[in-house]
Protein backbone atom coordinates (compact mmCIF):
# COMPACT_ATOMS: atom_id res chain seq x y z
CA UNK A 1 0.00 0.00 0.00
CA UNK A 2 1.40 3.41 -0.88
CA UNK A 3 0.14 5.68 1.84
CA UNK A 4 2.27 8.64 0.66
CA UNK A 5 4.13 9.20 3.92
CA UNK A 6 7.14 10.90 2.37
CA UNK A 7 7.51 13.95 0.15
CA UNK A 8 11.16 13.04 -0.43
CA UNK A 9 12.75 9.67 0.34
CA UNK A 10 16.48 10.14 0.69
CA UNK A 11 18.84 8.58 3.19
CA UNK A 12 21.17 10.81 5.20
CA UNK A 13 23.70 8.83 7.22
CA UNK A 14 24.66 9.97 10.69
CA UNK A 15 27.80 9.45 12.77
CA UNK A 16 29.16 5.91 13.20
CA UNK A 17 28.80 5.86 16.93
CA UNK A 18 26.02 7.34 18.99
CA UNK A 19 22.86 6.58 20.92
CA UNK A 20 20.83 6.40 17.68
CA UNK A 21 23.31 4.38 15.57
CA UNK A 22 21.29 1.79 13.66
CA UNK A 23 18.07 3.73 14.21
CA UNK A 24 16.08 5.26 11.35
CA UNK A 25 14.42 8.63 11.87
CA UNK A 26 12.05 10.39 9.44
CA UNK A 27 11.99 14.19 9.50
CA UNK A 28 8.99 16.41 8.83
CA UNK A 29 9.40 18.43 5.68
CA UNK A 30 9.41 21.84 7.37
CA UNK A 31 12.70 21.07 9.15
CA UNK A 32 15.75 22.12 7.13
CA UNK A 33 18.11 19.43 5.80
CA UNK A 34 21.25 20.68 4.05
CA UNK A 35 21.23 19.57 0.42
CA UNK A 36 17.88 17.76 0.70
CA UNK A 37 14.81 19.64 -0.47
CA UNK A 38 12.47 20.94 2.21
CA UNK A 39 9.05 21.78 0.79
CA UNK A 40 6.80 22.43 3.82
CA UNK A 41 4.19 20.56 1.77
CA UNK A 42 3.89 23.65 -0.44
CA UNK A 43 4.18 24.22 -4.18
CA UNK A 44 5.90 27.47 -3.20
CA UNK A 45 8.94 25.51 -1.96
CA UNK A 46 8.73 22.50 -4.31
CA UNK A 47 12.37 23.01 -5.37
CA UNK A 48 13.78 24.65 -2.23
CA UNK A 49 17.03 23.06 -1.03
CA UNK A 50 18.26 24.45 2.31
CA UNK A 51 21.92 25.44 2.51
CA UNK A 52 22.15 24.37 6.16
CA UNK A 53 20.84 21.82 8.67
CA UNK A 54 18.36 22.61 11.41
CA UNK A 55 19.90 22.20 14.88
CA UNK A 56 17.74 19.11 15.51
CA UNK A 57 19.03 17.54 12.28
CA UNK A 58 22.63 18.23 13.31
CA UNK A 59 21.88 16.55 16.63
CA UNK A 60 20.26 13.53 14.95
CA UNK A 61 23.30 13.05 12.72
CA UNK A 62 25.72 13.48 15.63
CA UNK A 63 23.72 10.88 17.58
CA UNK A 64 24.21 8.39 14.74
CA UNK A 65 20.68 8.34 13.35
CA UNK A 66 20.01 7.44 9.73
CA UNK A 67 17.49 9.92 8.33
CA UNK A 68 15.12 8.17 5.91
CA UNK A 69 13.60 11.22 4.26
CA UNK A 70 11.22 14.13 4.59
CA UNK A 71 7.64 13.42 5.57
CA UNK A 72 4.41 14.77 4.17
CA UNK A 73 2.50 17.42 6.08
CA UNK A 74 -0.28 19.95 5.86
CA UNK A 75 1.05 22.92 3.90
CA UNK A 76 3.27 24.99 6.24
CA UNK A 77 1.79 23.01 9.16
CA UNK A 78 -1.67 24.46 8.62
CA UNK A 79 -4.12 21.63 9.05
CA UNK A 80 -5.36 18.76 11.17
CA UNK A 81 -5.54 16.07 8.47
CA UNK A 82 -2.45 16.22 6.16
CA UNK A 83 -4.90 16.79 3.31
CA UNK A 84 -3.71 20.32 2.51
CA UNK A 85 -0.29 19.19 1.23
CA UNK A 86 0.57 20.16 -2.33
CA UNK A 87 2.01 16.63 -2.63
CA UNK A 88 -1.25 14.79 -2.05
CA UNK A 89 -2.88 13.41 1.08
CA UNK A 90 -1.35 10.75 3.33
CA UNK A 91 -3.41 7.69 4.19
CA UNK A 92 -3.58 6.39 7.77
CA UNK A 93 -1.77 3.03 8.00
CA UNK A 94 -3.60 2.28 11.27
CA UNK A 95 -7.03 3.09 9.80
CA UNK A 96 -6.93 3.05 5.97
CA UNK A 97 -9.32 5.46 4.29
CA UNK A 98 -9.05 7.83 7.24
CA UNK A 99 -6.79 10.82 7.67
CA UNK A 100 -3.55 10.34 9.66
CA UNK A 101 -4.14 13.60 11.52
CA UNK A 102 -2.01 16.64 11.04
CA UNK A 103 -0.10 18.52 10.45
CA UNK A 104 2.72 15.99 11.04
CA UNK A 105 0.66 13.21 9.40
CA UNK A 106 3.50 11.79 7.32
CA UNK A 107 5.77 11.46 10.37
CA UNK A 108 3.14 9.57 12.38
CA UNK A 109 2.20 7.42 9.38
CA UNK A 110 5.75 6.21 8.62
CA UNK A 111 6.21 5.25 12.29
CA UNK A 112 2.81 3.50 12.41
CA UNK A 113 3.66 1.62 9.19
CA UNK A 114 7.08 0.62 10.55
CA UNK A 115 8.89 2.34 7.67
CA UNK A 116 10.95 4.40 10.12
CA UNK A 117 11.80 3.60 13.73
CA UNK A 118 11.16 7.16 14.89
CA UNK A 119 10.19 10.54 13.46
CA UNK A 120 10.31 14.25 14.16
CA UNK A 121 7.19 16.36 13.85
CA UNK A 122 6.35 19.91 14.84
CA UNK A 123 3.53 20.96 17.15
CA UNK A 124 2.08 24.47 16.88
CA UNK A 125 -1.42 23.63 18.09
CA UNK A 126 -1.38 19.84 18.29
CA UNK A 127 0.43 18.86 15.10
CA UNK A 128 2.51 16.14 16.80
CA UNK A 129 -0.13 14.90 19.25
CA UNK A 130 -3.07 14.76 16.80
CA UNK A 131 -1.36 12.51 14.23
CA UNK A 132 0.14 10.40 17.02
CA UNK A 133 -3.38 9.86 18.38
CA UNK A 134 -4.94 9.16 14.97
CA UNK A 135 -2.17 6.71 13.94
CA UNK A 136 -1.95 4.87 17.28
CA UNK A 137 1.59 5.96 18.16
CA UNK A 138 3.26 8.18 20.78
CA UNK A 139 4.02 11.89 20.29
CA UNK A 140 5.55 14.50 22.60
CA UNK A 141 5.11 18.28 22.41
CA UNK A 142 7.99 19.60 24.57
CA UNK A 143 7.91 22.61 26.88
CA UNK A 144 8.32 25.80 24.84
CA UNK A 145 12.05 26.51 24.71
CA UNK A 146 13.27 22.96 25.35
CA UNK A 147 14.06 22.21 21.69
CA UNK A 148 15.76 24.57 19.25
CA UNK A 149 13.66 25.88 16.38
CA UNK A 150 16.72 26.96 14.37
CA UNK A 151 16.14 25.68 10.82
CA UNK A 152 12.43 25.10 11.33
CA UNK A 153 10.46 27.03 8.73
CA UNK A 154 8.37 29.27 10.95
CA UNK A 155 4.58 29.21 11.05
CA UNK A 156 3.78 30.64 14.53
CA UNK A 157 7.00 31.16 16.47
CA UNK A 158 5.52 31.77 19.91
CA UNK A 159 3.62 28.47 19.87
CA UNK A 160 5.62 25.85 18.02
CA UNK A 161 8.07 23.19 19.13
CA UNK A 162 9.72 20.25 17.37
CA UNK A 163 8.82 16.94 19.02
CA UNK A 164 9.40 13.18 18.71
CA UNK A 165 7.01 10.51 17.40
CA UNK A 166 7.69 6.85 18.26
CA UNK A 167 5.99 3.47 18.76
CA UNK A 168 6.64 3.57 22.52
CA UNK A 169 6.93 6.21 25.24
CA UNK A 170 10.47 5.10 26.04
CA UNK A 171 11.61 5.46 22.43
CA UNK A 172 9.99 8.91 22.17
CA UNK A 173 11.73 9.92 25.40
CA UNK A 174 15.11 8.77 24.05
CA UNK A 175 14.66 10.80 20.88
CA UNK A 176 13.66 13.84 22.93
CA UNK A 177 16.92 13.55 24.90
CA UNK A 178 18.87 13.75 21.63
CA UNK A 179 17.18 16.90 20.30
CA UNK A 180 16.60 18.84 23.55
CA UNK A 181 18.87 21.47 25.06
CA UNK A 182 19.87 25.10 24.58
CA UNK A 183 21.11 26.45 21.26
CA UNK A 184 22.74 29.84 20.81
CA UNK A 185 21.06 30.10 17.40
CA UNK A 186 17.58 30.06 18.99
CA UNK A 187 17.41 32.69 21.73
CA UNK A 188 14.14 31.25 23.06
CA UNK A 189 15.78 27.98 24.14
CA UNK A 190 16.40 27.34 27.82
CA UNK A 191 18.52 24.79 29.68
CA UNK A 192 16.30 22.23 31.40
CA UNK A 193 19.10 21.70 33.93
CA UNK A 194 18.57 25.30 35.11
CA UNK A 195 14.83 24.64 35.43
CA UNK A 196 15.07 21.82 37.96
CA UNK A 197 15.04 19.07 35.34
CA UNK A 198 17.53 16.91 33.43
CA UNK A 199 17.72 15.32 29.98
CA UNK A 200 17.43 11.62 30.86
CA UNK A 201 13.76 11.35 29.95
CA UNK A 202 13.81 7.61 29.24
CA UNK A 203 14.70 7.01 32.90
CA UNK A 204 11.20 8.20 33.77
CA UNK A 205 9.54 5.60 31.52
CA UNK A 206 9.16 3.14 34.40
CA UNK A 207 5.36 2.96 34.33
CA UNK A 208 5.20 3.72 38.05
CA UNK A 209 2.17 5.92 38.64
CA UNK A 210 1.53 4.69 42.18
CA UNK A 211 2.47 8.07 43.69
CA UNK A 212 0.92 10.21 40.97
CA UNK A 213 -2.12 12.44 41.09
CA UNK A 214 -3.81 12.77 37.71
CA UNK A 215 -6.09 15.79 37.25
CA UNK A 216 -8.99 15.45 34.84
CA UNK A 217 -10.32 18.73 33.42
CA UNK A 218 -13.98 18.11 32.66
CA UNK A 219 -13.90 20.91 30.07
CA UNK A 220 -11.61 18.76 27.91
CA UNK A 221 -13.60 15.54 28.34
CA UNK A 222 -17.27 16.52 28.15
CA UNK A 223 -17.02 17.89 24.62
CA UNK A 224 -15.56 14.70 23.18
CA UNK A 225 -17.52 12.11 21.17
CA UNK A 226 -19.02 9.37 23.28
CA UNK A 227 -16.88 6.66 21.64
CA UNK A 228 -13.80 8.67 22.58
CA UNK A 229 -15.00 9.25 26.15
CA UNK A 230 -15.54 5.52 26.64
CA UNK A 231 -11.99 4.65 25.61
CA UNK A 232 -10.68 7.51 27.76
CA UNK A 233 -12.61 6.32 30.84
CA UNK A 234 -11.26 2.79 30.45
CA UNK A 235 -7.72 4.17 30.26
CA UNK A 236 -8.27 6.28 33.39
CA UNK A 237 -9.56 3.20 35.22
CA UNK A 238 -6.43 1.40 34.08
CA UNK A 239 -4.31 4.18 35.63
CA UNK A 240 -6.32 4.00 38.88
CA UNK A 241 -5.85 0.24 39.03
CA UNK A 242 -2.10 0.88 38.83
CA UNK A 243 -2.33 3.12 41.90
CA UNK A 244 -2.76 6.59 40.42
CA UNK A 245 -5.08 8.95 42.24
CA UNK A 246 -7.46 10.96 40.05
CA UNK A 247 -9.02 14.33 40.83
CA UNK A 248 -11.30 16.61 38.86
CA UNK A 249 -9.84 20.03 38.04
CA UNK A 250 -11.32 23.14 36.42
CA UNK A 251 -9.98 24.99 33.39
CA UNK A 252 -12.71 27.58 32.70
CA UNK A 253 -10.47 29.57 30.34
CA UNK A 254 -10.19 26.80 27.74
CA UNK A 255 -13.63 27.72 26.44
CA UNK A 256 -11.83 30.53 24.58
CA UNK A 257 -8.63 28.66 23.74
CA UNK A 258 -9.42 27.71 20.14
CA UNK A 259 -10.35 31.27 19.18
CA UNK A 260 -7.33 32.74 20.99
CA UNK A 261 -5.05 30.17 19.40
CA UNK A 262 -6.24 30.87 15.86
CA UNK A 263 -6.01 34.65 16.26
CA UNK A 264 -2.41 34.35 17.51
CA UNK A 265 -1.31 31.61 15.09
CA UNK A 266 -2.83 33.30 12.04
CA UNK A 267 -1.42 36.68 13.02
CA UNK A 268 2.07 35.24 13.38
CA UNK A 269 1.63 33.29 10.12
CA UNK A 270 0.65 36.41 8.18
CA UNK A 271 3.96 37.95 9.19
CA UNK A 272 6.15 34.85 8.83
CA UNK A 273 4.86 33.91 5.38
CA UNK A 274 5.43 37.40 4.01
CA UNK A 275 8.93 36.24 3.02
CA UNK A 276 7.63 34.01 0.23
CA UNK A 277 7.66 36.37 -2.73
CA UNK A 278 9.50 34.43 -5.43
CA UNK A 279 12.69 36.49 -5.19
CA UNK A 280 15.02 34.65 -2.77
CA UNK A 281 13.30 31.29 -3.15
CA UNK A 282 10.06 29.98 -4.55
CA UNK A 283 8.74 30.28 -8.03
CA UNK A 284 9.47 33.41 -10.05
CA UNK A 285 6.56 35.51 -11.23
CA UNK A 286 7.65 34.96 -14.83
CA UNK A 287 7.15 31.20 -14.36
CA UNK A 288 3.71 31.44 -12.77
CA UNK A 289 1.90 34.25 -14.48
CA UNK A 290 4.09 35.34 -17.36
CA UNK A 291 5.02 39.00 -17.40
CA UNK A 292 2.87 40.74 -14.83
CA UNK A 293 1.34 44.06 -15.72
CA UNK A 294 1.74 46.54 -12.91
CA UNK A 295 4.05 47.08 -9.94
CA UNK A 296 6.12 44.75 -7.75
CA UNK A 297 3.23 44.21 -5.37
CA UNK A 298 1.11 42.80 -8.16
CA UNK A 299 3.94 40.54 -9.19
CA UNK A 300 4.34 39.25 -5.62
CA UNK A 301 0.56 38.78 -5.37
CA UNK A 302 0.60 36.62 -8.50
CA UNK A 303 3.47 34.48 -7.14
CA UNK A 304 1.66 34.01 -3.85
CA UNK A 305 -1.66 33.21 -5.50
CA UNK A 306 0.00 30.43 -7.50
CA UNK A 307 2.31 29.13 -4.75
CA UNK A 308 0.01 28.93 -1.73
CA UNK A 309 -2.85 26.50 -1.24
CA UNK A 310 -6.27 27.56 -0.04
CA UNK A 311 -5.86 26.92 3.70
CA UNK A 312 -2.60 28.89 3.77
CA UNK A 313 -4.24 31.81 1.97
CA UNK A 314 -7.16 31.63 4.37
CA UNK A 315 -4.89 31.85 7.43
CA UNK A 316 -2.69 34.62 6.03
CA UNK A 317 -5.77 36.67 5.18
CA UNK A 318 -7.43 36.12 8.56
CA UNK A 319 -4.16 36.98 10.31
CA UNK A 320 -3.77 40.12 8.23
CA UNK A 321 -7.35 41.06 9.09
CA UNK A 322 -6.82 40.45 12.83
CA UNK A 323 -3.76 42.70 12.86
CA UNK A 324 -5.17 45.45 10.66
CA UNK A 325 -6.06 48.90 11.96
CA UNK A 326 -9.14 48.88 14.17
CA UNK A 327 -9.08 45.14 14.81
CA UNK A 328 -5.75 44.69 16.61
CA UNK A 329 -7.13 45.56 20.05
CA UNK A 330 -10.36 43.71 19.43
CA UNK A 331 -8.82 40.40 18.39
CA UNK A 332 -5.08 40.22 19.03
CA UNK A 333 -5.01 41.92 22.43
CA UNK A 334 -7.99 39.89 23.66
CA UNK A 335 -6.32 36.72 22.43
CA UNK A 336 -3.23 37.59 24.47
CA UNK A 337 -5.47 38.07 27.52
CA UNK A 338 -7.02 34.68 26.88
CA UNK A 339 -3.55 33.15 26.54
CA UNK A 340 -2.46 34.57 29.90
CA UNK A 341 -5.71 33.29 31.45
CA UNK A 342 -5.11 29.80 30.06
CA UNK A 343 -1.60 29.86 31.50
CA UNK A 344 -2.91 30.81 34.96
CA UNK A 345 -5.57 28.10 34.78
CA UNK A 346 -3.04 25.39 33.98
CA UNK A 347 -0.70 26.62 36.71
CA UNK A 348 -3.53 26.38 39.25
CA UNK A 349 -4.67 22.95 38.04
CA UNK A 350 -1.11 21.64 38.18
CA UNK A 351 -0.92 22.72 41.82
CA UNK A 352 -3.55 20.07 42.50
CA UNK A 353 -2.17 17.32 40.26
CA UNK A 354 1.15 16.06 38.88
CA UNK A 355 -0.24 15.79 35.36
CA UNK A 356 -3.55 16.45 33.64
CA UNK A 357 -5.27 13.85 31.43
CA UNK A 358 -7.76 14.26 28.59
CA UNK A 359 -8.56 12.72 25.23
CA UNK A 360 -5.93 14.03 22.78
CA UNK A 361 -8.58 14.59 20.11
CA UNK A 362 -12.31 14.92 20.82
CA UNK A 363 -13.07 12.77 17.77
CA UNK A 364 -11.73 9.58 16.15
CA UNK A 365 -9.83 9.97 12.85
CA UNK A 366 -11.94 11.69 10.17
CA UNK A 367 -12.68 9.94 6.91
CA UNK A 368 -10.68 11.42 4.05
CA UNK A 369 -12.32 14.52 2.56
CA UNK A 370 -14.83 14.75 5.39
CA UNK A 371 -13.95 18.14 6.76
CA UNK A 372 -12.14 20.24 4.19
CA UNK A 373 -15.02 22.52 3.26
CA UNK A 374 -15.81 23.81 6.72
CA UNK A 375 -12.75 25.45 8.30
CA UNK A 376 -14.36 26.37 11.63
CA UNK A 377 -15.43 22.77 12.31
CA UNK A 378 -11.91 21.66 11.54
CA UNK A 379 -10.42 24.28 13.87
CA UNK A 380 -12.68 23.13 16.73
CA UNK A 381 -11.16 19.64 16.49
CA UNK A 382 -8.05 21.22 18.04
CA UNK A 383 -9.90 22.11 21.25
CA UNK A 384 -7.86 19.80 23.51
CA UNK A 385 -4.42 20.37 22.03
CA UNK A 386 -4.17 24.16 21.50
CA UNK A 387 -4.48 25.16 25.19
CA UNK A 388 -1.17 23.40 25.84
CA UNK A 389 0.63 25.49 23.22
CA UNK A 390 -0.92 28.68 24.60
CA UNK A 391 0.38 27.70 28.04
CA UNK A 392 3.89 26.73 26.75
CA UNK A 393 3.61 23.37 28.57
CA UNK A 394 4.78 19.84 27.70
CA UNK A 395 2.30 17.16 26.68
CA UNK A 396 2.38 13.60 25.42
CA UNK A 397 -0.19 11.64 23.42
CA UNK A 398 -0.24 7.88 24.02
CA UNK A 399 -2.49 5.22 22.49
CA UNK A 400 -5.43 4.64 24.84
CA UNK A 401 -7.26 2.01 22.83
CA UNK A 402 -9.62 1.79 19.88
CA UNK A 403 -13.25 2.50 19.16
CA UNK A 404 -15.55 -0.45 18.35
CA UNK A 405 -14.80 0.28 14.70
CA UNK A 406 -11.08 -0.14 15.31
CA UNK A 407 -10.15 3.54 15.11
CA UNK A 408 -7.24 4.63 17.34
CA UNK A 409 -7.93 6.95 20.29
CA UNK A 410 -5.15 8.89 22.01
CA UNK A 411 -4.88 10.08 25.60
CA UNK A 412 -3.01 13.29 26.37
CA UNK A 413 -1.06 13.99 29.55
CA UNK A 414 -0.06 17.60 30.22
CA UNK A 415 2.70 18.45 32.70
CA UNK A 416 4.18 21.57 34.29
CA UNK A 417 6.85 23.55 32.42
CA UNK A 418 9.98 21.37 32.05
CA UNK A 419 8.01 18.52 33.63
CA UNK A 420 8.75 16.12 30.75
CA UNK A 421 9.63 13.37 33.24
CA UNK A 422 6.13 13.45 34.72
CA UNK A 423 4.34 13.08 31.37
CA UNK A 424 6.76 10.35 30.26
CA UNK A 425 6.15 8.46 33.52
CA UNK A 426 2.38 8.75 33.26
CA UNK A 427 2.41 7.84 29.57
CA UNK A 428 4.59 4.79 30.13
CA UNK A 429 1.88 3.31 32.36
CA UNK A 430 -0.30 3.02 29.25
CA UNK A 431 2.12 2.57 26.34
CA UNK B 1 -23.01 41.09 19.77
CA UNK B 2 -23.45 41.55 16.05
CA UNK B 3 -21.99 39.13 13.59
CA UNK B 4 -19.31 40.79 11.53
CA UNK B 5 -20.41 41.17 7.94
CA UNK B 6 -17.74 40.24 5.45
CA UNK B 7 -18.24 40.76 1.75
CA UNK B 8 -15.98 39.73 -1.15
CA UNK B 9 -14.75 43.32 -1.53
CA UNK B 10 -13.47 43.34 2.03
CA UNK B 11 -11.78 39.97 1.44
CA UNK B 12 -10.10 41.41 -1.65
CA UNK B 13 -8.94 44.46 0.33
CA UNK B 14 -7.30 42.24 2.97
CA UNK B 15 -5.83 40.04 0.22
CA UNK B 16 -4.36 43.18 -1.31
CA UNK B 17 -2.72 44.07 2.02
CA UNK B 18 -1.35 40.52 2.25
CA UNK B 19 -0.13 40.59 -1.38
CA UNK B 20 -2.18 37.61 -2.47
CA UNK B 21 -4.21 37.72 -5.67
CA UNK B 22 -7.58 35.92 -5.48
CA UNK B 23 -10.01 34.80 -8.13
CA UNK B 24 -13.74 35.57 -7.90
CA UNK B 25 -14.68 32.14 -6.55
CA UNK B 26 -12.09 32.31 -3.79
CA UNK B 27 -13.14 35.79 -2.70
CA UNK B 28 -16.78 34.69 -2.49
CA UNK B 29 -15.98 31.45 -0.68
CA UNK B 30 -13.62 33.17 1.78
CA UNK B 31 -16.25 35.83 2.55
CA UNK B 32 -18.69 33.11 3.59
CA UNK B 33 -16.10 31.18 5.62
CA UNK B 34 -14.67 34.28 7.30
CA UNK B 35 -18.14 35.07 8.58
CA UNK B 36 -18.05 31.88 10.68
CA UNK B 37 -14.47 32.30 11.84
CA UNK B 38 -14.84 35.97 12.78
CA UNK B 39 -18.07 35.21 14.65
CA UNK B 40 -16.02 32.77 16.73
CA UNK B 41 -13.29 35.37 17.24
CA UNK B 42 -15.97 37.76 18.53
CA UNK B 43 -16.48 35.52 21.58
CA UNK B 44 -13.08 36.75 22.81
CA UNK B 45 -15.04 39.82 23.94
CA UNK B 46 -16.05 37.74 26.97
CA UNK B 47 -12.44 37.27 28.08
CA UNK B 48 -11.61 39.42 31.11
CA UNK B 49 -8.52 41.61 31.11
CA UNK B 50 -5.77 39.44 32.54
CA UNK B 51 -2.57 40.61 34.11
CA UNK B 52 0.13 39.12 31.90
CA UNK B 53 2.99 37.97 34.07
CA UNK B 54 6.00 37.37 31.92
CA UNK B 55 9.36 36.21 33.14
CA UNK B 56 10.95 37.10 29.83
CA UNK B 57 14.53 38.26 29.70
CA UNK B 58 16.47 39.60 26.75
CA UNK B 59 19.11 37.27 25.38
CA UNK B 60 22.11 39.26 24.20
CA UNK B 61 25.37 38.38 22.51
CA UNK B 62 28.43 40.49 21.69
CA UNK B 63 28.03 42.33 18.40
CA UNK B 64 31.03 40.72 16.78
CA UNK B 65 31.71 39.75 13.20
CA UNK B 66 31.34 36.06 12.58
CA UNK B 67 30.99 33.58 9.75
CA UNK B 68 27.67 33.62 7.96
CA UNK B 69 26.03 31.99 4.97
CA UNK B 70 28.21 31.94 1.85
CA UNK B 71 26.88 34.24 -0.87
CA UNK B 72 26.65 31.49 -3.50
CA UNK B 73 24.69 29.31 -1.06
CA UNK B 74 22.37 32.17 -0.21
CA UNK B 75 21.64 32.78 -3.90
CA UNK B 76 21.27 29.14 -4.90
CA UNK B 77 17.49 28.96 -4.42
CA UNK B 78 16.72 32.24 -6.14
CA UNK B 79 14.85 31.91 -9.43
CA UNK B 80 16.93 34.74 -10.90
CA UNK B 81 20.21 36.35 -9.89
CA UNK B 82 22.58 38.80 -11.47
CA UNK B 83 26.21 39.61 -10.53
CA UNK B 84 25.84 38.09 -7.08
CA UNK B 85 22.52 39.76 -6.29
CA UNK B 86 18.90 38.66 -6.14
CA UNK B 87 16.89 39.86 -9.09
CA UNK B 88 13.47 41.35 -8.44
CA UNK B 89 10.56 40.80 -10.77
CA UNK B 90 10.49 42.67 -14.07
CA UNK B 91 7.47 44.87 -14.16
CA UNK B 92 6.07 46.98 -16.93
Amino acid sequence: MDYNGYVTEQRIEGADDGPLTGTTVAVKDNISTAGVRTTCGSAMLADYVPPYDATVVERLKAAGATITGKTNMDEFGMGTTTETSAFGLTDNPAAPGHVPGGSSGGSAAVVAAGDADLALGTDTGGSVRCPAAFCGVVGIKPTYGLVSRYGLVAYANSLEQIGPIAPTVEAAAELLSVIAGPDERDATTRDAASEGSDYDYAAAADGDVSDMTVGIPSELVDGADQVVREVFRDAVEDLESQGAETVTVDLPSVEHAVEAYYVIAMSEASSNLARFDGVRYGTAASETAGEVEGDWNESFAAVREAGFGEEVKRRILLGTYALSAGYHDKYYEKAQDARAWVQQDFDAALEEADVLASPTMPVPPFEQGESLDDPMTMYLADANTVPVNLANLPAISVPAGETDEGLPVGLQFVGPAFGEHAIVRAGSALA
Amino acid sequence: MSDPAVDPDEVRHVADLARIALDEDEATRFARQFQDVLAAFETLDDVPEVEQETDLTNVMRPDEERACLDRDDALRNAPETEDGYFTGPRVS
